[in-house]
């Protein structure tokens, strides 16, 4: 499954609701926007971060680190604003 | 690590109606999957039932948008969940995979998107962050609003429960316990509710225990758990032990017994030790429960509810309707008498064909006489059913919440013009039928003195009564302990009523829920009430009370009664004295 073009970073969630229905919806809107697969993985756990109940499930509470992967370089800007999403604590 | 049995759970609530059962519950709540009917889709109309899917969730998302946007300002900030809401309405795990569920299986679109929710509300169960978890009701809310636009948000159907189950419900409506067949419903358990709500007194009708006002049994009970309804104690056990088991399997079986016993008792008549014979009679709702008035001794039906065949379907009953099943209970009682109180409805049963009528305060809105005299050509078609009814054998008519005059008098004068139009049409009735009010309105009781010159007999509805005078809703469990027949007020107005009755030579009869508490029989009769009507199962009780009770005693003691200030000094007076009426209790305590 491992591809070389795979990009993928550990993140931590630092807000104190952790990733609740709000901040999941923000992740799987910009996920809906890339053109391969999106996914967060939590202790060996992958689900699609398009899918909101899917991020919900994995119970990210705060403090939590989960990894962001993307399938396809070209979704490098979806990548990205995830990432910054996580690191500004979904804005709240 | 081996998982043990789920611990046993004992729930205190209200006892509605009495007797053990055990069984498995079946939830009767928006969440119980079973109430989704499944059916299969043809395979040409996969595409058609996609469609009303989508249909159904593009319209769950155009309501919750346009709540977004006429949100005033400063709710706004809370419309952020509902934003949430839309993103989940098309979040893979309920959408496409309900299509996808459509597609495959060839099922109903409920079916598939009910599914669809039963898994995603499977994973949360499994998060032990209690914050994330309790997001599992986000997608219940989601999932409700698509399925209401899916069935039309159609009521619960009882009648299509196949299995024999005991039914947990938040509270059931008139129209759902109507549904109730005997050989599938063991028992009920509702959140809500009291000893005199409507569920209890279907219950006690047919026989079967329940326990309510539980406050939180839809949570605490799941599907198929097996449960103990003990609704004499008025407790509900789940997960119940060997040993429990075993305890209430012995109990239920010297309850039957212990009313078996009864039912004989029921035989013999209610004189006093004095020689006064008081009519014990039995109130019904459906007209099948006429045999069981018999079964349980009574002298004949002081209170048939017509309202049953009113909310039982879309339209209203014809005349010839009416007759028929007027027919069937006064043939089935023989020459004994029929007491038929016209069309009591809204309040607490309201009619789902009139549902435009919001009420805010049904108890005190247009209802019961109200509502017949303000649409005549319903009432008409009942007056002349119950007309024609009355030739048949003796039939007596009871006009409810009875507050005014003038609701006696114009309800006596569409009587008189059923009776002129049977009378050109050639068809038989009894132009001596006895015409009665329900005394269960506080005006009605001040007013008894005016209302007596004007009809044959009273018949004292307790229920209504105490809710009225105490301004107590019974179906309210955190006042439903202040429901109280004793209370030196209500005392005071049955005696009032009963003395006028008795002054003007006119019945005076009782068919609330107090008339069939043995307990309170040496009250009535001490007051003079000349009759009672209850529960059927409450008759050879009752009777046997009588049957110990010498008249004459009785009229020294309400002295006493009445001189006691609070419910409390009248319940350890009667206590005290008759106690021993209700030994039955103990039997199977």
């Amino acid at each position: 499954m491992n591809s070389a073009k795979e990009l993928s970073k550990e993140l931590t969630v630092t807000n104190e609701l952790g990733v609740h229905a709000r901040s999941a919806a923000q992740i799987a809107a910009l996920a809906r926007k890339a053109r391969s697969g999106v996914w967060i993985v939590k202790n060996g756990e992958t689900v699609d971060a398009a899918s909101i109940i899917d991020i919900l499930t994995l119970a990210c509470g705060q403090g939590s680190r989960v990894t962001l992967k993307i399938q396809n370089p070209e979704d490098i800007n979806v990548f990205n604003d995830i990432v910054s999403l996580f690191e500004n604590g979904f804005g709240e | 690590m081996e998982k043990g049995r789920p611990p046993e759970i004992v729930l205190t609530g209200v006892a509605g109606s009495s007797g053990i059962c055990i069984g498995k519950a079946y939830l009767v709540d928006k969440e119980g999957v079973d109430l989704v009917e499944k059916y299969a889709i043809d395979r040409k109309h996969l595409l058609a039932e996609v469609r009303r899917f989508q249909n159904a969730v593009k319209a769950a998302r155009d309501e919750l948008l346009s709540i977004i946007e006429s949100a005033p300002e400063d709710l706004r900030r809370y419309t952020n969940i509902l934003e949430t809401h839309i993103t989940m309405l098309q979040d893979k795990a309920l959408y496409d995979r309900t299509i996808e569920t459509i597609q495959k299986e060839c099922v109903n679109a409920e079916w598939a998107f009910k599914k669809s929710v039963i898994e995603v509300k499977a994973m949360f169960q499994d998060i032990t962050d209690a914050y994330l978890r309790q997001r599992a009701e986000d997608v219940v809310h989601v999932s409700d609003n698509v399925m209401r636009n899916l069935t039309g948000a159609k009521s619960v159907k009882i009648r299509d429960i196949e299995k024999r189950v005991i039914l947990v419900a938040k509270d059931l409506s008139p129209a759902e316990t109507s549904q109730i067949k005997l050989d599938r419903i063991k028992g009920f358990v509702t959140d809500r509710g009291g000893k005199s709500s409507h569920t209890s007194i279907i219950a006690r009708a047919l026989e079967i225990p329940a326990v309510l006002a539980l406050a939180n049994a839809t949570r605490t009970i799941q599907n198929d758990d097996l449960i103990i309804v003990d609704g004499t104690a008025g407790i509900v056990i789940i997960h119940p032990s060997e040993q429990t088991l075993e305890e209430y399997k012995a109990r239920s079986e010297a309850y039957r017994r212990y009313r078996n016993f009864i039912k004989k008792a029921g035989k013999l008549e209610a004189k006093t030790t004095d020689g006064i014979l008081i009519p014990v009679m039995g109130n019904i709702e459906l007209h099948g429960e006429a045999e069981g008035v018999k079964i349980y001794g009574g002298d004949g039906i002081g209170l048939y509810r017509t309202e049953f065949q009113y909310l039982s379907r879309t339209d209203f009953p014809t005349e010839q309707d009416l007759y028929e099943n007027y027919k069937e209970v006064v043939s089935t009682m023989g020459p004994l008498p029929v007491t038929i109180r016209t069309l009591d409805i809204n309040g607490d049963k309201a009619i789902a064909y009139n549902g435009n009528m919001v009420e805010t305060n049904p108890a005190l809105g247009l209802r019961a006489i109200r509502y017949c005299l303000k649409n005549p050509e319903v009432f008409s078609a009942q007056l002349r059913a119950i007309l024609r009814a009355s030739a048949l054998g003796p039939v007596r008519i009871l006009f409810p919440m009875i507050s005014c005059l003038d609701e006696v008098i114009e309800a006596k004068k569409l009587l008189n013009q059923a009776k002129r139009s049977l009378e050109k049409q050639g068809i038989p009735y009894d132009p001596n039928m006895r015409i009665g009010a329900m005394i269960e309105v506080p005006s009605a009781v001040a007013i008894a003195d005016i209302l007596a010159d004007h009809l044959d007999f009273f018949s004292i509805g307790t229920n209504d009564l105490i809710q009225y005078s105490l301004a107590i809703d019974r179906g309210n469990r955190d006042v439903a302990h202040l429901y109280n027949p004793l209370h030196p007020a209500i005392l005071r107005m049955i005696k009032h009523t009963a003395d006028v009755a008795i002054d003007k030579g006119i019945g005076i009869y009782m068919c609330g829920e107090m008339a069939g508490e043995s307990l309170y029989a040496p009250i009535l009769l001490g007051m003079g009430v000349g009759e009672l009507s209850m529960n059927p199962t409450a008759i050879p009780l009752v009777k046997s009370a009588i049957r110990s009770l010498g008249f004459g005693q009785t009229n020294d003691f309400i002295r006493e009664v009445l001189r006691k200030d609070r419910a409390d000094a009248v319940a350890a007076l009667v206590e005290e004295r008759y106690g021993d009426l209700v030994e039955d209790k103990a039997y199977f305590k």
